[in-house]
């Protein structure tokens, strides 16, 4: 039985449809991230799941009950919300302590509550401020608070790092993770940053178009993208793709793009080759290999982005622009001529009309 | 290269002939509000023997406080003669309880119109607004055959309900629009925290609302302290506050028109009101800026 389960769900506004039947299982204990650009519903379903939002049909199970329609209070959760939404009347403790008193907690179980939560967040020395005389981080540090003291069963993250400087939101991320490691709490996580989804899950939900587009561990969906909007959105720098055709050599099959070839022994396909079939190559800058003895010569430098540890180039040949990731102690200077390998165990292949995996 | 470069142009003059027109229209603006009111007041310190010179700008040569003494408690208001002080008790009874109850009335609206989108809530403010659009002498007579019928008819309670009534299309707009300019996810973080539709308009919108309460609380004080015709209505002979008491003492014409007891008990209505503008002056504008809306 899953911690969450999200069974056929279908949201609607008006005529409006959100989602189509949409399911998802959630285990006890995961740390799952629904990532995607903003409008791919997301949100959306993470309020249907915190009740806030009203489905039209099909079910959700939390802790192996069947909350389709019960009150958010009732569905054992709690939420941190990206504005922090903090009641701006009441001081910090107040805040901490609202939904126990709603919830009619006896009063020295508040304070110890409140208490633990407040040293666990190292804001115990906060606790009689307001709001507004908080920092950024501080208030997103007591919206936290507010949903530990709840004693959830399962933890509701909508964006919450995303109104914080970068700093503070790395600082944060791993304050988040030692949370989970640490309550070994179910979590949902919302996040349109790829760099939060990939360090903080177990498992990444992709989202667009109010679809769910891959189901994944991070390391699946970074190295084998379902599709070619995965491939894109995940990573950074972005994946390179370069556009061709399969065509079947003697020996095996071959990627072709213009003058340039590719024999993909090795390259694990998921779906028959056709010869002819119009493709999209993708191959992430890190795993462009520079200077191996076989392979595409004559490219050039032509812009280098120093980053500090790596420095990101972008070659061309004249056709072909590729970026290459490479130590930032290897010298590169502009025009330095290249000769790039694709490892084709490394690439990955998509149709160029559905943008579906090969 | 390194010779002192001027800024190109004249350096901008602090006084321009615009500036100077601005404050001429200002003065002569402020004198047209003032000059009535500097002649009421000089006209309520003076002896109607001064009065009869004519001389309505000249300052007293005798200043008296007896017109305003009388004024207040001896002017005589049809038969009974007991000044304008009746009416302003009358007043403060009505308006005490009119304006809280339609405050309240018109925050729990915006708050429930704003929040717990019900099925046709857009619907039922926009009706609500409609409201706000028909001229209220159009309600009157519908409304005395109602009350009436309730049995409630020129009673403090009467006129009380009629000024929630009037007041709750305005006061429901204010608060809507204030509250849908919140954070719905205040509003989401706490319903999660288990709060119901009375707690947390209680314990978070409401702590919430002071600006609103505020500019809410000068329409309301200033709009039912000024009414006439729903306290001559609706009030009954035993309330009809202070804004009809003074028309009675004005229009009752016996003998010589008392014009410095007139002008006494015309700033001893207006009072009020005045004192509400005066303390409050920087929330009227904001008051205005929302009532603007109604036109």
């Amino acid at each position: 039985m899953g911690a969450v389960s999200v069974r056929d769900v279908t949201v609607a506004f008006g005529s409006l449809r959100v989602f189509q039947q949409l399911s998802l299982e959630v285990e006890l204990g995961e740390f799952v991230v629904l990532l995607g650009p903003s409008g791919c519903g997301k949100s959306t379903l993470l309020n249907a799941i915190a009740g806030l939002l009203e489905v039209d049909a099909g079910e959700i199970w939390i802790a192996g009950r069947n909350v389709t329609w019960e009150e958010p209070k009732d569905r054992g959760i709690a939420m941190v919300f990206q504005s922090y939404a903090l009641y701006p009347r009441m001081n910090v403790r107040q805040n901490l302590s609202f939904g126990l008193k709603m919830a009619k907690t006896p009063k020295d179980e508040i304070e110890r509550k409140v208490a633990q939560a407040a040293a666990l967040l190292q804001i115990d020395h906060l606790l009689d401020r307001r709001p507004d005389q908080l920092s950024g981080g501080q208030r997103q540090r007591v919206a936290i608070g507010r949903a530990l003291v709840r004693d959830a069963a399962v933890f509701l993250f909508d964006e919450p790092l995303s109104n914080l400087d970068a700093q503070l939101r790395n600082e944060l991320r791993v304050e988040i993770k030692r949370l989970h490691q640490r309550l070994g709490a179910t979590m949902i996580y919302v996040t349109h940053d790829q760099i939060e989804a990939l360090t903080l899950a177990d498992r990444i939900v992709v989202m667009k178009d109010q679809k769910i587009q891959q189901l994944g561990s991070p390391a699946d969906i970074y190295h084998t993208p379902a599709n070619q909007f995965v491939a894109g959105f995940v990573g950074s720098p972005r994946m390179n793709f370069l556009t061709g055709r399969l065509e079947r050599a003697g020996n095996g099959p071959l990627f072709v793009a213009g003058a340039r070839q590719l024999p993909l022994d090795g390259y694990a396909f998921a779906s028959a080759v056709e010869p002819g079939r119009p493709v999209t190559l993708g191959i992430r800058p890190e795993h462009v290999l520079v200077d191996a003895g076989s392979g595409w010569h004559g490219f050039q430098v032509e812009i280098i982005e120093p980053l500090g540890a790596d420095n990101l180039v972008w070659c061309g040949d004249g056709s072909l622009a590729i970026e290459v990731r490479l130590p930032g102690e290897r010298p590169v200077q502009l025009g330095t001529p290249l000769t790039l390998g694709l490892d084709p165990r490394r690439i990955s292949l998509f149709a160029a009309d559905s943008g579906e995996r090969l | 290269m390194s010779t002192l470069v001027q800024p190109a142009g004249r350096r901008p003059r602090h006084v321009t002939w615009g500036r100077i027109g601005v404050y001429a229209f200002l003065l002569s603006a402020a004198a047209f509000i003032l000059l009535p009111l500097y002649i009421m007041i000089l006209t309520s310190l003076k002896t109607m023997d001064e009065i009869r010179l004519g001389n309505i700008l000249a300052w007293p040569t005798v200043a008296t406080i007896e017109p305003w003494i009388k004024a207040w408690s001896a002017a005589c208001t049809g038969l009974t003669c007991d000044g304008i002080s009746v009416g302003f008790l009358n007043s403060v009874r009505i308006l005490i309880p009119s304006v809280v109850l339609s405050i309240l009335a018109g925050a729990i609206n915006g708050y429930a119109l704003a929040f717990w989108r019900v099925r046709g809530a857009d619907l039922l403010f926009g009706i609500l607004l409609i409201g706000a659009f028909i001229p209220y002498q159009v309600f009157i007579y519908p409304l005395v055959r109602l009350f009436s019928a309730f049995g409630i008819y020129n009673t403090l309670a009467n006129i009380v309900i009629v000024h929630i009534i009037f007041g709750l299309p305005i006061m429901t707009l204010l608060f809507r629009n204030f509250y849908s300019s919140l954070p719905p996810e205040l509003f989401s973080a706490a319903r999660v925290d288990g709060g119901g539709f009375w707690q947390i308009f209680l314990r978070v919108m409401l702590p919430m609302s002071t600006p609103m309460l505020i500019v809410a609380t000068i329409l309301q004080v200033t709009g039912i302290w000024n009414d006439f015709i729903l306290g001559l209505v609706f009030a009954g002979r035993d309330n009809l506050p202070m804004t009809v008491q003074l028309n009675n003492i004005v229009n009752s014409t016996q003998g010589e028109r008392a014009y410095n007891v007139d002008m006494a008990a015309t700033v001893l209505t207006a009072l009020v009101p005045l004192l509400v503008y005066f303390v409050s002056g920087r929330w009227f504008v904001r008051g205005i800026a929302a009532g603007a809306v109604k036109g």
